[in-house]
């Protein structure tokens, strides 16, 4: 079924090598000297891009535990979209906070290459490996302001817990491991499908810990309590990257162990879906309402986000498999899209990112705040943009697969998240206040990556079939 | 010859003082050393499968873990020594800057 | 159970030896303190002050690194037992991996890390609340 060659891993080693190029540039570089770092990355990511892109199709696989079918490659070109416009973003924020240029980009491309390794993975360690070169790199971005308190503290309870839910993970490998004598994924989709009728508790008991392990990552309720704090105390532009990017990829993960290796099982992990699904949709909405901190309260928003994408998991029918992956690319870029305006606000010693600073945006900085509103209505999902289309997939999946509570709860969380989102709309056009500690202006660079995602934004939103056509190809290969 | 029942229960015993460590400790070094005993327990419980599989599979999984469990601990202790430079206290009680 | 017997007289052994030699000194032996005999030893030296004292954060952050370095030994091992096993591609492998190791470690040493003692602050540091 798979070609067995090198190139599957072509993708990661592209990534791999701009980040190590990152990081033995910033080892010679001379004191107060510049480099373009950041131009390294961009020629890793598209090199990656490129790569991925001939790769489609072939169904290449190296060394039994990289698989490049078209499902990891169309993660992978999300995580390269979400990878570009975060270095375009940086470019600015990175001078202005004095963040070490070097490091950032170096832990930035590290990370990513683990998040694409994790979308490719198919062997249990593999995700493992990856799922900590993705978490390490990012607990270290999480802190990478060291002046700041709140940093620091936000990266302690970041790894504390990710390190807490890896330990899990890892216990729930071990079962799986005992179970089928091997962690390849295609070699455990097989073994289940023979045994699927024997009641195996050891089985159920790694189902469990797996997910407890995914759901850490994809912060799903009740495994969420680091998330609004990771994403509150760390710089608003990693708040962008991680929120995406290991999001996306601790999901493509999730959805290629469960719904391609545990799939004879799904009578008995769809339950436990549901309720978590419901939980964090509720969860993250109703206290994302509560928020001041508009850091804090996208974070929830974030939250309740991974609850619609459970609800696409579970309903993965002929109209739901293209809806997962498409909610994944219309959430990556919109979610990076606001956190880049967050971003270019902000100043140095402060964050400009509580509620009330944007009051008044309307009248200073017309283009941001009209860029601003465009990503808050789509993370609400009004037409005519990409998360309108994201979730009316979702939904429509969710009633044709019987799921009817859910797509309520669903529907209804969705109305009243949009009540928070129209609050910033609110406050931004109509208060006026001139606001003070403002940046003086946003750079061409900033502002390019901006429009390149609100355009992104309206092309899913009102020509959304071709990418839902090579989603739902992509997702066929899997499932 | 030991049943593999033995190493599970040794394993799961060890797993879960790992996971109680980290919730009743209240000094961050023992909150981490919990984690690694967590890790640890894990890592018995790949060799005894691994070992009633008749592979060596179990072992190499086990490398892999110590390793991935080394950087983890690495980046960890740095975390730490830089949150005592704001704090001058390893109780995670005294961290409360972001609260909802 | 008869696993467990040699078990019980190696154990038994042992502890019996070590208590019966420390026994016999406590009550054979002539004892004469003087406060220099009841000083901890150190190697020879006359002991400076507490041994509890902070040390430099260079200390902790050189014992990370080689707490990294070293483990990495832990994939050279198995290697170079199945040297002949795995060949030239076993080979390449390896190297890459240690290409990947040495880039870190070049980084390191260049941001300073490895240099010992009380070295004057890179200029682009960031300034540290309070000197360790």
């Amino acid at each position: 079924m798979f070609n067995s060659s090198f190139d599957a891993v072509i993708p990661i080693v592209c990534v791999v090598l701009a980040a190590l190029a990152a990081m033995a540039a910033e080892a010679f570089r001379g004191k107060g000297e510049r480099m373009p770092i950041g131009l390294l990355g961009l020629v890793g990511l598209v090199a990656a891009g490129v790569s991925s892109a001939l790769l489609w199709n072939r169904n290449a696989a190296s060394f039994g535990v990289l698989v490049a079918d078209n499902f990891g490659l169309f993660v992978t070109g999300i995580l390269v979209v979400v990878g570009i416009l975060t270095i375009l973003f940086s470019s600015e924020v990175l001078e202005r906070d004095g963040i070490p240029a070097g490091e950032y980009y170096a832990l930035m491309l590290f990370s990513l290459s683990g998040m694409i390794m994790m979308a490719m993975a198919n062997d249990l360690l593999v995700v493992f490996v990856a799922l900590e070169i993705m978490s390490i790199a990012v607990y270290v971005l999480t802190g990478i302001r060291r002046d700041k308190p709140e940093a620091t503290e936000a990266s302690f309870k970041y790894f504390l817990l990710g390190a807490f839910s890896s330990a899990f993970f890892l216990y729930g490998i071990a079962f799986t491991f005992g179970v089928a004598g091997t962690t390849r994924l295609d070699a455990i989709g097989e073994l289940m499908a023979a045994q699927a009728m024997v009641d195996n508790p050891l089985v159920l008991l790694a189902m469990g810990l797996l997910m407890v392990g995914f759901c850490f990552k994809i912060s799903v309720v009740p495994f969420h309590m680091w998330t609004p704090d990771a994403y509150q105390g760390a710089p608003a532009i990693v708040t962008g990257f991680m929120s995406t990017g290991v999001k996306a990829a601790a999901f493509a993960a999730f959805a290629r162990v469960f719904l391609s290796a545990f799939e004879p099982y799904i009578a008995d992990w769809a339950p436990a879906i549901w309720v978590l699904a419901a939980l964090t949709m509720i969860v993250g909405t109703v206290v994302g309402v509560a928020q001041v901190n508009l850091k804090r309260m996208l974070a929830y928003s974030s939250i309740a986000h991974g609850g619609y994408l459970l609800v696409g998991l579970l309903s993965a029918n002929e109209v739901g498999k293209a809806a997962i992956l498409f909610y994944l690319a219309a959430y990556a870029v919109t979610n990076l899209a606001a956190f880049g305006v967050i971003a270019v606000l902000g100043a140095r010693d402060q964050g400009n990112d509580e509620l009330r600073d944007y009051a008044g945006l309307w009248h200073s900085r017309p283009a941001l705040a009209t860029l601003m509103t465009v990503s808050l209505l789509s993370l609400g999902g009004l037409p005519p943009t990409a998360g309108f289309i994201g979730k009316w997939y979702i939904f429509a999946a969710a009633v044709s697969a019987g799921y009817y509570g859910l797509a309520i709860i669903g529907v209804l969380t969705s109305v009243i998240s949009v009540f928070f989102y129209l609050r910033v709309v609110v406050m931004m056009f109509m208060k006026d206040r001139e606001v003070a500690g403002m940046p003086a202006q946003v750079s061409g660079l900033g502002m390019a990556a901006l429009a390149v995602a609100i355009a992104a934004i309206f092309y899913l939103g009102i020509l959304p079939t071709q990418v839902l056509d090579l989603a739902a190809r992509s997702i066929s290969t899997i499932f | 010859m030991i049943p593999l029942s033995h190493y599970l229960i040794v394993s799961a015993v060890l797993f879960s003082i790992g996971t109680t460590g980290v919730f009743l400790r209240r000094n961050l070094i023992t909150v981490l050393l919990s984690i690694e005993i967590m890790l640890n327990a894990v890592n018995l419980s790949f060799i005894a499968f691994g070992r009633t599989h008749g592979t060596v599979d179990g072992q190499i999984i086990v490398f892999f873990v110590m390793t991935v469990a080394a950087a983890e601990a690495a980046v960890g202790l740095a975390i730490v020594i830089s949150l005592f430079r704001h704090r001058e206290s390893l109780n995670p009680d005294a961290f409360t800057a972001l609260r909802w | 159970m008869d696993g467990w017997l040699g078990f019980v007289i190696m154990s038994v052994l042992g502890v019996g030896f070590a208590a019966v030699m420390i026994g016999l000194s406590v009550l054979l032996g002539p004892r004469n303190p003087t406060p220099e005999k009841l000083a901890p030893y150190e190697c020879g030296m006359p002991a400076v002050g507490d041994a509890r004292e902070r040390h430099s954060v260079r200390f902790y952050l050189v014992a990370m690194i080689f707490l990294l370095f070293d483990i990495e030994i832990a994939f050279l091992y198995p290697w170079a037992v199945a040297l002949r096993d795995l060949g030239w591609a076993g080979f390449v492998q390896v190297l890459t991996f240690f290409c990947v190791l040495t880039v870190g470690f070049v980084y390191v040493w260049r941001k300073g890390v490895l240099d010992w003692g009380p070295v004057a602050r890179r200029a682009g540091d960031p300034v540290q609340k309070k000197a360790a």
